[in-house]
C-alpha cells in the first residue's frame, strides 16, 4: 500500500496505481478526456492535471499517467490547476468548436471566450481512436503520423487500409465527432447557455467536490456557508 | 593504417602507452605542422590546404624533416582553414591552397614568420605570432577541447600518445566501482545536456536499481541549432568519449551501450564508427576486455533528425526503433529505460569529462568554477560576434568577458543587443546582464538556461520579436506533437507572434502570449515543452518595447521584418555605383551611373540585395508610411 | 513524377537480412532504404511491413516523425538551406527566399523536371561559416543572396 496525501486527506493506493485511479477511488473528481478505461493512459489532453509537490518545486502532472507514489503530496484543484485547464480547453475548442464534448467542458469551466483562429480541424488528437483500434480492436488501422503541428491521424497513405475491418470503434469512441448540444445558443462558437441556468446543486460543497470547479462561483454554497 | 594489434592485458596496453608517449617526445625535435580539418575547416578548403601542404614539402624535400598532423577542429572557427607550427606554435589562419607555398619556403626554409598569415585582433588590430598569443584562447581553459591540437582522431595510436586510457587502466585496476561513482559525485560533475542533473547521482541510481543487464547511453543529438560543441568532441578526439563511456561501464556495472549520433554530422558518424572499430579490434571493447572479467558492447544509432530525441525518454524510444516520443517519468530511465531496464544517459561533453576526472581526482576538477557548478563549459560562440568559434571558460566566467574578451566584440562596430543561450529552449539575455556569471543557478533565475551550450550573438541589426518567432517556428515543427499544450500551445504563439511581425498584431495580444506561454510551460509533459515558453517570456522580459513598437506604431525597429519596412536610398551616401541596381532581380532600382539611384517600390520585392551590395551604407530599411498605425491607446 | 525507380526486391531483403529481421533496427533499416533510394518508396513499406512484420502504420508513423526520411522523390540535385539560429540571424531566411525565387519552389518540394529539390535543416552545426547551403553534400559557406545564382550555376551544367 501507497500513502499520499490529496487535497489535505491521507490516502492510500494499491502498487500500480495511477494518482488518477487514486482520486477516483476516493471520489475526488478529475476531469479527463483522452483517458479511457480499457485503454492505455496517454497523456495528451492535459486535462487531467493536478499539481504534487509543495512550495517552489510544487509542479502540474497528467494524473492519468503519473504513477501514485510514497508520500506524495497531491492537489486536484488549485487555482493553477484550474487556470491550465481552462487554457487547454480554449485550446481544443479553438479547433473542435463543434465538439459537445468540449463545448462541455467549457461550460463547466467557465471558459467564455476563445482568443485563437478558430481552426476547425475537429480532431484534438488525444488519440482515443488509436488506441481503441490496436487495443480493443486488434486492428492497427490507424495511427499518428508527421509531428508537431503538422500531426494528424490517419491510415497509410490516407487510402483505406488493409487493416481496417470497418468496425466503427474509433467513431464510437471519438469525443470530436459527436454532435454538440443544440441549446438556445447552438449557433456561436462557445455557447455557454448552460451556465446561465440555476445551480442545481442546493447542498453544501466544499472545494473537493464542487462540480462547478470555482467553489462559491454559483453563489450556493456560499449562501449555505454563512448560515 | 597499420594494423591494430590486441592488446591481451592491461600489462601491453601500458607498454604501448609508454611507447607511444616516448615517441612523442621524440617527435617534439621535430618540426610538425597541425592543420585542423573538422567540417567547417572541411568547408572552408583544409582538405585542398593539407594536399597543397603534402605537395610543398614534396618538393622543397622537407618530406621526412616536417610532419604534417590532420586534427579535428581547434575551436577557432573564425580563422579556419588554420595550421600551428610547431614547435613554435605559430599559428597561421585562413589559408588557401596558394598561400601554402610561401608558408613553407619563408616559414619552414628560411625561419621567418609571414606576417599576412598570422591573426590580427579585431579590437587592438594587434597581429598575434604564437597560438597561446591569441585573445581568443588566453581566458579560456580547455581541458576537454585542448587535446583536438594534439591527437588525430582517426588514430588509437595518437590518443594513447596523449596519455589516453591511462585513466581507463587506473579505474579498472585500482579503483572498485563505488569509488569510481563517489569521485564523479565528489568532482560536482553536473549533466552538460541542459538540465545539469548531478552525474554522481545518476550512476549511482543506475548502478542500485534493480534488474540486468544494464545499458548506458551516450546522448549525442545535438539538436539545438547553433550549439556544435558535441560534434566537435566527437570528431576531433571521440576516443575520450569512448573512454569515458567504459569507465562509466566499469562503474554501474553495464555490459552494453549506445552511442547517438546525429546523422547530420556525418563527419562525426565516420569518426566514431572507425574509433569504435579499432578499440574492438585493440580488445578494449567487446568479451574479456584486456583479459579481465570486465566485458563492455558499444554500438552506434544514428539520430534521424528529430529535435525532441534529445530528451532521454525520446532518445530510448527512437534507439528501440519507435517515434520519439517522450513518456512520463518516473519512472526514470534509471529504473526503467532502454528495453526497461537500468540506463544511464549523459551527454557527449559530459562523458569527455570523465577520464579527465578519473585521472586527475575530484578535487582538481571542483577546484575549477563556482560553489554549485564546477569544471569548465564549452560554448559555441556564434552569430554577430568576430571571433566565432568554440570557447570552453571556467563556470563563473562572466558574459562580457566571453563577448568581448574572447569573443573579440561586434562586427563592423555595431551595437550589441542580446545573446541567446541555451537554444530552442533557453532564452535571450539584454546588456543589463552582460556581467552575468555563467552557471546553471544563475542563468536560470535570469529566464534563460544553460542548455548544451549554444551562445548566439546578436546585434542592433537583428529583432528580437523576429527572433522569438524562429524559435516558436522550429519548435512548433520539432515538438512531437502528443500534449496539446505544448502542439497548440507553440503553434498558437507562433500564429500571435507572426501576425504581429507582419503588422497585424492588436491590443492584447502581449498578454494572450503570456499566459498561454504560461500554460504551456505549466502543462507540456516534457522539457521540450515546459522551456519553450522561454524564448518568448525571455523576449518579452526585456524588450517588451519592441513587441510594443511593432504592435503600436507598426514599425520594426532593427528593419528586419518584411512586412513593416521599405528599403530608400539615402540620397547623401549614395554615390552612383550602379552596385544595387546590378544586385536587384526585379530591376526596382533606377538611376544612371554617378546619379543618386531610387527603389521603385511597385516593383520592390525586399529580397535585402540591394542591401547587402551596398558599400556605403546607402540603403536603408525604413518604417513603411503606407501603413497605418493602430489607434488603440497603449495599456 | 518522372523520376520513378523500380524496387528491387533482393536489394530490400538483403538490407533487412544485414539487421538480422530485427524490428528494432527499423530506423537504421529505413536509413539504409531512404541511401539506396533516396526516399523512401510506398512498395518498399508495403514489403517491409511484410518482412519485419510490423503493422504498416507503425513504419508511417516513424518515416513521418524524422524529418531524415521523405516519402516523396528527391531530385537530382538537392539544395539544403540551414536554418540554425546563427544562420537565421545573418540572413539565412533571405538566402531561403531567393533560392525558392531561383527554382519556383516552396521548401520541402522538388521540381517537376526532378532536377531539384529544395529542403532545409535545423542546424549543420559549423555556425561559423554561416550562412550556409549544403548542394549534393557540398558545403557553400558565407552564402549571401548575390551568391545563390552562381552556386545554382555550378549544378546546372
Amino acid at each position: 500500500m501507497i500513502t499520499m496525501k490529496m487535497n489535505g486527506m491521507e490516502v492510500k493506493a494499491e502498487e500500480g496505481w495511477t494518482v488518477l485511479e487514486t482520486a477516483k477511488f476516493y471520489g475526488l473528481e478529475i476531469p479527463t478526456l483522452c483517458h479511457h478505461e480499457g485503454l492505455t493512459p496517454y497523456g495528451a489532453c492535459r486535462l487531467c492535471l493536478v499539481e504534487i509537490g509543495e512550495g517552489p518545486k510544487a509542479r502540474l502532472v497528467s494524473s492519468c499517467t503519473y504513477p501514485a507514489e510514497e508520500g506524495l503530496v497531491v492537489h486536484t484543484d488549485t487555482r493553477r490547476v484550474v487556470q491550465a485547464r481552462r487554457m487547454m480547453i480554449e485550446l481544443m475548442l479553438s479547433v473542435a468548436p463543434n465538439s459537445r464534448v468540449i463545448q462541455d467542458l467549457a461550460s463547466k469551466f467557465g471558459v467564455t471566450r476563445m482568443r485563437f483562429k478558430i481552426r476547425n480541424e475537429e480532431c484534438i488528437l488525444c488519440g482515443l481512436c488509436v488506441r481503441m483500434c490496436a487495443e480493443q480492436m486488434d486492428g492497427k488501422a490507424i495511427g499518428f503520423q508527421n509531428r508537431g503541428y503538422q500531426r494528424k491521424i490517419s491510415t497509410p497513405f490516407d487510402i483505406r487500409s488493409e487493416e481496417c475491418r470497418l468496425c466503427g470503434g474509433c467513431m464510437y469512441i471519438c469525443p470530436a465527432c459527436q454532435l454538440r448540444c443544440q441549446g438556445p445558443q447552438a449557433e456561436t462558437a462557445i455557447c455557454n447557455a448552460c451556465l446561465t441556468m440555476d445551480p442545481t446543486c442546493l447542498d453544501f460543497y466544499d472545494e473537493l467536490q464542487c462540480w462547478m470547479y470555482d467553489a462559491g462561483r454559483c453563489g450556493t454554497c456560499v449562501r449555505e456557508k454563512k448560515s | 593504417m597499420k594494423k591494430i594489434k590486441k592488446f591481451k592485458n592491461v600489462e601491453e596496453l601500458k607498454k604501448a602507452i609508454e611507447q607511444q608517449e616516448a615517441s612523442r617526445q621524440q617527435e617534439k625535435k621535430k618540426k610538425v605542422i597541425v592543420v585542423s580539418s573538422g567540417t567547417c575547416g572541411q568547408a572552408r578548403g583544409s582538405l585542398k590546404v593539407i594536399e597543397a601542404l603534402k605537395k610543398a614539402l614534396r618538393e622543397e624535400g622537407l618530406k621526412d624533416q616536417v610532419m604534417i598532423r590532420i586534427t579535428g577542429c581547434h575551436g577557432f572557427c573564425e580563422a579556419e582553414p588554420n595550421i600551428i607550427i610547431y614547435p613554435d606554435r605559430i599559428f597561421y589562419q585562413k589559408l588557401t591552397p596558394a598561400d601554402v607555398r610561401t608558408i613553407v619556403k619563408e616559414t619552414l626554409v628560411e625561419g621567418r614568420v609571414v606576417e599576412k598569415f598570422l591573426h590580427r585582433d579585431p579590437l587592438t588590430r594587434e597581429r598575434a605570432w604564437y597560438e597561446n598569443e591569441i585573445p581568443f584562447y588566453q581566458k579560456q581553459k580547455r581541458i576537454v577541447l585542448g587535446d583536438n591540437v594534439f591527437v588525430n582522431p582517426t588514430s588509437l595510436m595518437e590518443y594513447l600518445a596523449i596519455g589516453g586510457f591511462r585513466p581507463f587502466i587506473k579505474a579498472l585496476t585500482r579503483m572498485k566501482p563505488e569509488e569510481i561513482i563517489q569521485t564523479v559525485k565528489q568532482s560536482g560533475l553536473r549533466g552538460r545536456g541542459g538540465a545539469g542533473f548531478p552525474t554522481g547521482l545518476k550512476w549511482e541510481a543506475t548502478r542500485r536499481s534493480p534488474g540486468e543487464p544494464k545499458y548506458i547511453i551516450c546522448n549525442g543529438d545535438e539538436g539545438d541549432p547553433g550549439a556544435y560543441m558535441d560534434r566537435s568532441v566527437l570528431e576531433g578526439n571521440p576516443y575520450r568519449v569512448l573512454e569515458g563511456m567504459l569507465i562509466g561501464a566499469l562503474a554501474m556495472g553495464a555490459r552494453e551501450g549506445y552511442l547517438y549520433v546525429r546523422d547530420e554530422y556525418p563527419l562525426a558518424v565516420r569518426h566514431v564508427t572507425l574509433a569504435l572499430d579499432q578499440l574492438y579490434k585493440a580488445g578494449l571493447l567487446g568479451e574479456k576486455i584486456l583479459g579481465t572479467d570486465f566485458s563492455f558492447d558499444l554500438h552506434i544509432a544514428k539520430g534521424a533528425g528529430a529535435f525532441v530525441c534529445g530528451e532521454e525518454t525520446a532518445l530510448i524510444a527512437s534507439i528501440e526503433g519507435r517515434v520519439g516520443e517522450p513518456r512520463q517519468r518516473p519512472p526514470f530511465p534509471a529504473q526503467k529505460g532502454l528495453w526497461k531496464k537500468p540506463t544511464c544517459i549523459n551527454n557527449v561533453e559530459t562523458w569527455a569529462n570523465i577520464p579527465l576526472i578519473i585521472l586527475n581526482g575530484a578535487d582538481w576538477f571542483s577546484g575549477i568554477g563556482t560553489s554549485s557548478s564546477k569544471g569548465t563549459k564549452i560554448f559555441s560562440l556564434v552569430g554577430k560576434i568576430n571571433n566565432t568559434g568554440l570557447v570552453e571558460v571556467p563556470m563563473g566566467i562572466t558574459l562580457r568577458e566571453i563577448i568581448y574578451d574572447i569573443g573579440g566584440g561586434i562586427p563592423e562596430g555595431k551595437a550589441f543587443k542580446a545573446v541567446q543561450t541555451g537554444g530552442p529552449s533557453g532564452g535571450c539575455l539584454p546588456a543589463s546582464l552582460l556581467d552575468q556569471i555563467i552557471d546553471y543557478e544563475s542563468l536560470t533565475a535570469a529566464g534563460s538556461i544553460m542548455g548544451s551550450g549554444g551562445m548566439i550573438v546578436m546585434d542592433e541589426k537583428t529583432c528580437m520579436v523576429d527572433v522569438a518567432k524562429y524559435f516558436l517556428n522550429f519548435l512548433r515543427d520539432e515538438s512531437c506533437g502528443k500534449c496539446i499544450s505544448c502542439r497548440e500551445g507553440t503553434h498558437r504563439m507562433w500564429e500571435i507572434v507572426r501576425d504581429i511581425t507582419e503588422g497585424l498584431g492588436k491590443p492584447g495580444d502581449l498578454e494572450l502570449l503570456e499566459e498561454l506561454a504560461l500554460a504551456t510551460r505549466e502543462a507540456s509533459m516534457c522539457g521540450l515543452g515546459q522551456t519553450a515558453a522561454n524564448p518568448v517570456l525571455s523576449t518579452l522580459r526585456y524588450f517588451r518595447d519592441e513587441y510594443e513598437a511593432h504592435i503600436y506604431e507598426r514599425r520594426c525597429p532593427a528593419g528586419v521584418c518584411k512586412s513593416l519596412i521599405r528599403y530608400a536610398i539615402i540620397p547623401e551616401k549614395c554615390t552612383g555605383c550602379e552596385a544595387c541596381k546590378r544586385a536587384c532581380p526585379t530591376g526596382a532600382i533606377q538611376g544612371t551611373r554617378k546619379d543618386v539611384h531610387l527603389i521603385l517600390y511597385d516593383k520592390c520585392i525586399k529580397c535585402g540585395a540591394c542591401l547587402e551590395a551596398c558599400r556605403f551604407e546607402a540603403i536603408e530599411a525604413q518604417r513603411d508610411e503606407a501603413i497605418t498605425i493602430v489607434k488603440e491607446v497603449k495599456p | 513524377m518522372s523520376v520513378h525507380q523500380t524496387i528491387n526486391l533482393d536489394t530490400l531483403q538483403e538490407i533487412v537480412e544485414r539487421h538480422g529481421y530485427n524490428k528494432n533496427k527499423l530506423i537504421a533499416i529505413l536509413q539504409d532504404i531512404q541511401a539506396v533510394y533516396h526516399y523512401l518508396p510506398a512498395e518498399a513499406l508495403k514489403t517491409l511491413s511484410k518482412l519485419l512484420k510490423i503493422p504498416l502504420i507503425d513504419i508511417i508513423s516513424v518515416a513521418t516523425f524524422y524529418r531524415a526520411f521523405s516519402l516523396t522523390p528527391k531530385g537530382r540535385h538537392v539544395a539544403t538551406v540551414c536554418m540554425g539560429t546563427a544562420c537565421h540571424v545573418r540572413g539565412a531566411p533571405k538566402i531561403l527566399e531567393e533560392f525558392e525565387r531561383q527554382l519556383n519552389l516552396r521548401r520541402g518540394e522538388t521540381t517537376e523536371d526532378g532536377e531539384w529539390s529544395l529542403e532545409t535543416v535545423a542546424c549543420l552545426g559549423c555556425c561559423a561559416i554561416g550562412p550556409v547551403v549544403v548542394v549534393d553534400g557540398d558545403y557553400h559557406a558565407h552564402t549571401s543572396i548575390r551568391k545563390v545564382p552562381t552556386i545554382l550555376g555550378k549544378y546546372r551544367k
